[in-house]
């Protein structure tokens, strides 16, 4: 079944994330990946949704039926760019370490930790050059994964409908939030 | 000197008594040391401040409300409190059970197009709602739910009474409000029933801690709403004008049109479109069970409900037809059959308020997200003045099929040694219901309910409530409660059977209570779940698993409430009881004794394409052509 990139705008209101994902569950969509955080606006989260679908018409008009998204928009045809995220630990002897460090470091990966028989590495890039660097580390001694999901931002301006609300906006402008003073 | 003096409206030496006992309770209790303490408060000196409490019974008038039905309990008490200040403007009507209560106010909703509401308290008061939650949710019913909830301080903590029904609600309701603070519930009152009234109408719940029904606030009435994701379509939003152009020609060009209306036609009010569309333009309409009424059944373009147990010639149109406008209707399973089977010739026009049920179950060729009025006025007005002569032909092959058909769908007495058969009563009903306009149906779910849908003579809008999509047992008697009380002028009828009857008959005791006189119940009684044991006997080889089912004697049962009660055995002493029901200045129960293993037909077994119709009980399926059947 093919994969369809969503991304959303949401209201940062407690249960966002639950009615989001009971929807999904309920009309029978899998979730494939899933990443949400504040956006730009205080009181505004944005959401990159990656669900298994042959077509995500249905997915797309559902969220949108969900009071508190205030947009979605598929961009898997879309230019957009897309990045992921990944942490692995590498366990192998102390000398192939040594030249580990300095391969995943050809592959774009940054080395966060080197231990006497482990490392953990991280890479950011393309969904699908994430898959080629894990698969390649797997017959390194792969012990512990960990993924963010899926982020995507649309190339050019923001389109409408993925805009944070003029009077969110306003109140940021007027009222620094915490977080983006800080 | 007392909370009453803030009420808004003015009230009698007794009353204020009670009030200043309470406040004096309130009072001697909000020293108490625990935090958790569910005092009153101190009153405050300020004019405009109110107990949260206080403010929901506000805000519920602001909104129109008139009519609320509930339970009280533990955690929704300070509302129930308030309430009793503003009982002049907002009457409670006490349930017995808060399913009951729910359905009473789609009822409401039903027979109005205003929001209901009801209420629950905590934990099981809650949970009793979800059934009427989650009708009003499938059948597009608007409906307001408020529920008290555990402290704020005790939220998450497996309190007593305690349950997580703003989760347990998210896929049932069009949105949620779980409120912890006074303040909120001006913003909240006015979003909730925004949402519940808007777009396509449905349920929206609001839960309520304790505390904050009780916490003090000086209400700001201004607030504005803050739903920036909300973009319901209404009759002002306009939809395309070329997508409208578009489905006049269509319409227009099509030598086998047909118009399948819906539960949308109805609740935008739209009958007058409807009909001027189809007489403009010569095209039939097939009506959904929620669209009965939707247009006179005598009308020449009226020709009748499809699906399930629809007529053999609607379902052959359906089939036949080479343009259909579907307006307001969702394409239920129990209307489309084999989903992929509907419809094979047609090109499909899909008007719907929701965006997202366009194109969800049926391919569609043009969707149209619109108000149902608003749209039909559009492409009627977008139509040249003559119509097509092809029509005519179109029209005479649909009359051919249904005298053909006719005499064979079920209207005729099947067994004429049965003393009383389900026909009978519907007979009686329509002779009744013929010359007068100061009637409503209301249904249950199962035999009784198709029978209803198929026999009676639906002429008006908003005559006919039931529950269709969830399907609800135990719907019709606490709905026709609501109805009874939304508009006393007219009478209701139930008909239900005694299987629904049973599961929410504890209402009649509301029914006496309330002193509802324009409230009749005709139970027909046949000791089944009938339409289960109607599928046991086609499909499960007369294996009648769970389904023979005794009862109390309905009539005595109406008798011990302080209600009239009758028992009806025999055909020709239905119109009788059905006369004398409505001349009684009272409720009514009439158990009709009805043939015990009559079946409902025409049927298309689950699954199968609407061609595929039974017209009796022989074994196997009697298929009507799926094809188009040539002129």
């Amino acid at each position: 079944m093919a994969q369809h990139t969503l991304i959303a705008l949401l209201q940062d209101r407690p249960g966002v994330l639950h009615r989001t994902v009971t929807l999904l569950r309920r009309r029978g969509f899998n979730i494939a990946s899933l990443a949400v955080g504040r956006s730009e606006v205080p009181g505004i989260s944005r959401m990159t949704l990656v669900v298994d679908a042959s077509d995500a018409t249905q997915v797309v008009s559902q969220l949108d039926r969900l009071v508190e998204v205030i947009g979605v928009t598929d961009v898997t045809n879309e230019a957009a760019v897309q990045r992921e995220t990944a942490l692995a630990k590498i366990v192998a002897s102390p000398s192939r370490l040594a030249q580990l460090v300095d391969i995943v470091a050809e592959h774009g990966a940054r080395v966060l930790h080197v231990g006497d028989d482990e490392m953990i590495v991280e890479i950011t890039d393309t969904p699908e050059r994430v898959e080629l660097f894990i698969a390649f580390i797997r017959p390194e001694g792969l012990a512990e994964l960990m993924r963010t999901g899926r982020l995507a931002m649309m190339r050019g301006r923001t389109p409408t409908r993925l805009e944070a609300p003029a009077h969110y906006r306003e109140q940021a402008d007027g009222a620094p939030h915490e977080e983006a003073a800080a | 000197m007392a909370n009453a003096d803030k009420a808004p409206s003015g009230f009698g030496g007794a009353f204020l008594v009670h009030t200043v006992l309470m406040s004096d309770v309130a009072r001697s209790t909000t020293n108490h040391p625990t935090p958790l303490s569910v005092a009153h408060p101190p009153r405050e000196t300020n004019p405009l401040s109110r107990t949260g409490a206080q403010v929901m019974c506000e805000a519920l008038i602001r909104e129109g409300v008139s009519v609320m039905f509930g339970i009280p309990g533990g955690c929704i008490m300070p509302f129930y409190h308030a309430m009793w200040d503003y009982r002049v403007k907002l009457r409670h009507v006490l349930c017995r059970h808060e399913q009951g209560a729910g359905h009473a106010a789609e009822g409401y909703a039903r027979a109005t197009g205003q929001v209901g509401v009801c209420i629950g308290t905590s934990g099981p008061g809650a949970t009793n709602l979800v059934t009427p939650i989650a009708d009003a949710w499938m059948d597009g019913t608007p409906l307001v739910a408020i529920t008290g909830q555990v402290p704020s301080a005790l939220l998450g903590t497996d309190a007593f009474q305690e349950t997580d029904i703003t989760g347990i609600t998210v896929p049932i309701t069009k949105h949620n409000f779980l409120v912890t603070h006074a303040d909120e519930l001006p913003r909240v009152f006015r979003e909730a029933f925004h949402i519940a009234r808007t777009g396509r109408p449905g349920p929206v719940l609001i839960d309520i801690t304790k505390d904050a029904q009780l916490a003090r606030t000086v209400p700001d009435w201004n607030v504005a709403m803050d739903l920036p994701g909300y973009r319901p379509t209404s009759e002002k939003s306009a939809a395309p004008i070329d997508a409208l152009r578009r489905a006049a020609f269509m319409l227009q060009h099509a030598a086998r049109p047909l118009i399948l209306a819906g539960n949308g036609v109805i609740q935008a009010n739209a009958t007058r479109e409807l009909i001027a569309l189809a007489e403009h333009a010569g095209i039939p309409v097939v009506t959904t069970l929620h669209g009965l009424g939707a247009m006179p059944h005598d009308h020449p373009l009226a020709i009748g409900m499809p699906g399930m147990h629809g007529w053999v010639h609607v379902n052959r149109a359906i089939q036949a037809c080479d343009v259909l406008l579907n307006v307001g209707s969702r394409f239920d399973d129990r209307v489309t059959g084999k989903a992929s089977t509907f419809a094979p010739h047609a090109k499909i026009i899909h008007i719907d308020i929701d965006a997202a049920e366009i194109g969800k179950l049926v391919h569609t060729e043009l969707g149209i997200v619109s108000d149902c009025k608003s749209a039909l006025h559009a492409i009627f007005a977008a139509l040249p003045v003559e119509v097509p002569s092809t029509r005519h032909a179109w029209r005479a092959e649909i009359e051919t099929m249904r005298n053909a058909h006719m005499p064979r769908q079920g209207y005729t007495r099947r067994d004429r040694t049965a003393p009383l058969m389900p026909h009978d009563v519907f007979d009686a009903l329509n002779r009744a219901f013929r010359d007068r306009q100061d009637w409503r149906v209301v249904t249950d779910v199962g035999q009784h309910q198709m029978w209803a849908a198929q026999l009676l003579d639906w002429s008006r809008p908003r005559t006919h409530i039931t529950s269709g999509g969830a399907g609800t047992m135990g719907f019709s008697l606490p709905a026709a409660m609501g109805a009874a009380i939304a508009d006393p002028e007219r009478t209701i009828w139930v008909v239900v059977g005694d299987g629904g009857f049973q599961m929410t008959a504890c209402e009649l005791a509301t029914i006496a209570q309330e002193g509802l006189t324009n409230l009749k119940v005709a139970i027909v009684n046949n000791g089944y779940l009938g339409m289960v044991r109607q599928w046991q006997q086609l499909f499960e080889g007369q294996r009648y698993s769970g389904t023979p089912l005794t009862g109390p004697d309905f009539a005595k049962l109406a008798e011990a409430h302080g209600l009239r009660g009758v028992r009806v055995e025999h055909a020709d002493e239905a119109d009788a009881a059905v006369a004398a029901a409505w001349a009684h200045d009272g409720c009514v129960v009439i158990d009709f004794r009805v043939e015990r293993e009559a079946n409902v037909f025409p049927m298309v077994p689950a699954g199968r394409a609407i061609g595929e119709m039974m017209l009796s009980e022989l074994p196997a399926p009697e298929s009507v052509s799926t094809t188009s059947p040539k002129v």
